[in-house]
């Protein structure tokens, strides 16, 4: 009989391709209202090899399916999607990026250890306090002023160990120095901002005989082609380092060296780089009319859409699944986990990247990639 | 000062030994961990950090039938491999994205950033 069925039409013939539920466990996180469930990504290489699939990384597949799509990029911030890409190696780059841009090895060790020109950023690391009569601590005082960022291109400096001399060449120097006075109704400087701090372009000003560590300048600063142009100050000149009453003072000096987001917080080049998984809404039953209202007035972040399915009938879309906040309120209530199934792609990351703007996102990124190169390197070299 | 020791489980049979690395944490740990669990030749591997306030990577690797270190090696070389590849894409894409709001900047008229609501981003803007 010519009609009987082929043999490659049967159901569970491994055609290389997973089951549609294997594929969903293995490239979406499903986010039930109580808990998300398949979150783990599946990396073993065999895992599928009993469906003749092969769960290995190709990197000639890797290239073909990788994509990065920017969707704003300034100098303060930038916004990216990666797709193809596991949550592994996402959050590496996460991690250098928070931590680790601007690190350099010790450069006192052997040439097997490669020196990474990375890019680090400048903050203040020691606060000479000569005054402080204000209601804010000197510790205090000092934390703040470490947090400030400064706009000076760290590529001009050098790294400055405990034990060096300060010089031109790995500090910075600034100073504050504010009174509040009153004339008359006015009060003056209420505030002490960053944009108060002056650059010391000479070095140190503190006088030899209070025996505080004092800088030895071979030269002014300001006399160095890097800076002629651009003066060294803070990045933004209203933050509010501390507030003051007539008759209080503060007068400080304060020395920045350079340093990675590992040491402290303040040297970190990202205000913050975070990401987050792609979402997917898939509507599992068919809405109509009052339920397609229903559904687009509880979600808060205006994801779904009515759409009209002529004769007067009202259906209902997820127009835009990226605005989705992952809120639950879609599938909060009786029933509705049923019509709605809320969902993240694994390999589909949205990246935000905020500078505090010694260098423009972009290139942090770009060095963090080569941060990770070099980590990698260093270990080839040790194996070898 | 940042070592890479292997500590191989025979001394004539070199697929399975465990790794440890100094001066490394999650972040090459994991990254390696996925790198190595996709490669066909493996048939195990994990990382532990003994202790948090080590900074001390152990991987353990066990391979079906080559040498741990040559896997490890190969795991390492592709993972720089897929970070170029990343780093390329992406500074691609950031040529495109930049021409595209050039574009559009210059067709609005409008100097500043476009179609941006961060307030952050406009007020360092005009700090700077």
């Amino acid at each position: 009989m010519k009609d009987r069925p082929s043999v490659m039409d049967l159901p569970d013939l491994p055609k290389g391709e997973l089951p549609a539920h294997l594929e969903l466990q293995r490239t979406r996180v499903v986010c039930a209202a109580d808990a998300p469930s398949y979150t783990e990504s599946v990396q073993y290489s065999g895992a599928y090899m009993a469906f003749g699939v092969d769960n290995s990384l190709r990197l000639e597949d890797f290239k073909k399916s990788f994509k990065v799509e920017v969707k704003y990029i300034n100098d303060d911030d930038m916004e990216f999607d990666m797709i193809g890409i596991d949550a592994a190696l996402a959050n590496a780059f996460r991690r250098i990026l928070l931590a680790e841009v601007g690190g350099k090895f010790s450069v006192s060790h052997l040439a097997q250890i490669l020196i990474l020109s990375v890019v680090p950023t400048m903050a203040i690391e020691k606060v000479f306090i000569a005054n402080n009569t204000s209601v804010i601590q000197d510790e205090v005082l000092a934390h703040r002023l470490g947090m400030i960022p400064i706009k000076a291109d760290p590529r001009h400096f050098e790294y400055k160990a405990d034990d060096e001399n300060a010089n031109e060449k790995n500090t910075i120097v600034f100073k504050l120095n504010v009174v509040c006075t009153r004339k008359g109704d006015r009060v003056n400087n209420a505030s002490v901002k960053s944009e108060q701090l002056i650059w010391l372009p000479e070095g140190s000003e503190m006088p030899f005989d209070t025996k505080t560590k004092f800088t030895a300048f071979g030269c002014g600063q300001d006399k160095l082609p890097e800076f002629a142009s651009s003066p060294i100050c803070s990045q933004y000149p209203d933050i509010t380092i501390a507030k003051l009453r007539p008759g209080q003072a503060i007068e400080l000096e304060c020395h920045a060296i350079k340093g990675i987001g590992k040491t402290h917080a303040k040297w970190s080049p990202v205000a913050t780089a975070r990401y987050r998984m792609h979402p997917e809404i898939v509507l599992t039953e068919v809405l109509e009319d009052d339920l397609a209202e229903e559904l687009v007035a509880k979600c808060p972040a205006k994801v779904f859409d009515i759409e009209d399915l002529g004769k007067g009938r009202k259906g209902v879309k997820a127009a835009r699944p990226r605005d989705c906040t992952l809120c639950r309120e879609c599938v909060r209530g009786e029933d509705w986990e049923k019509r709605v199934s809320l969902r993240r792609l694994k390999e589909h990351f949205i990246f935000t990247i905020e500078s505090t703007g010694s260098l423009p996102p972009n290139v942090l990124f770009t060095e963090a990639i080569k941060i990770l190169i070099d980590k990698c390197q260093r270990i080839i070299a040790e194996l070898s | 000062m940042a070592t890479a020791k292997e500590y191989g489980d025979h001394a004539d049979d070199q697929s399975g030994s465990t790794f440890a690395l100094t001066e490394e944490d999650h972040t090459l740990g994991n990254s390696l961990r996925y790198i190595l669990n996709k490669d066909p030749r493996v048939s195990f591997v994990g990382y532990t950090i003994p202790h948090p306030s080590e900074e001390r990577v152990h991987l353990r690797l066990q391979t079906t039938g080559l040498s741990a270190r040559s896997v490890l090696k190969d795991a390492l070389k592709d993972l720089m491999a897929v970070s170029e590849h990343v780093r390329v894409t992406f500074e691609k894409a950031v040529e495109e994205q930049k021409a595209l709001q050039g574009v559009r900047e210059m067709s609005v008229g409008v100097s500043g950033k476009s179609g941006i609501t961060h307030q952050t981003a406009s007020t360092a803007a005009d700090a700077t």
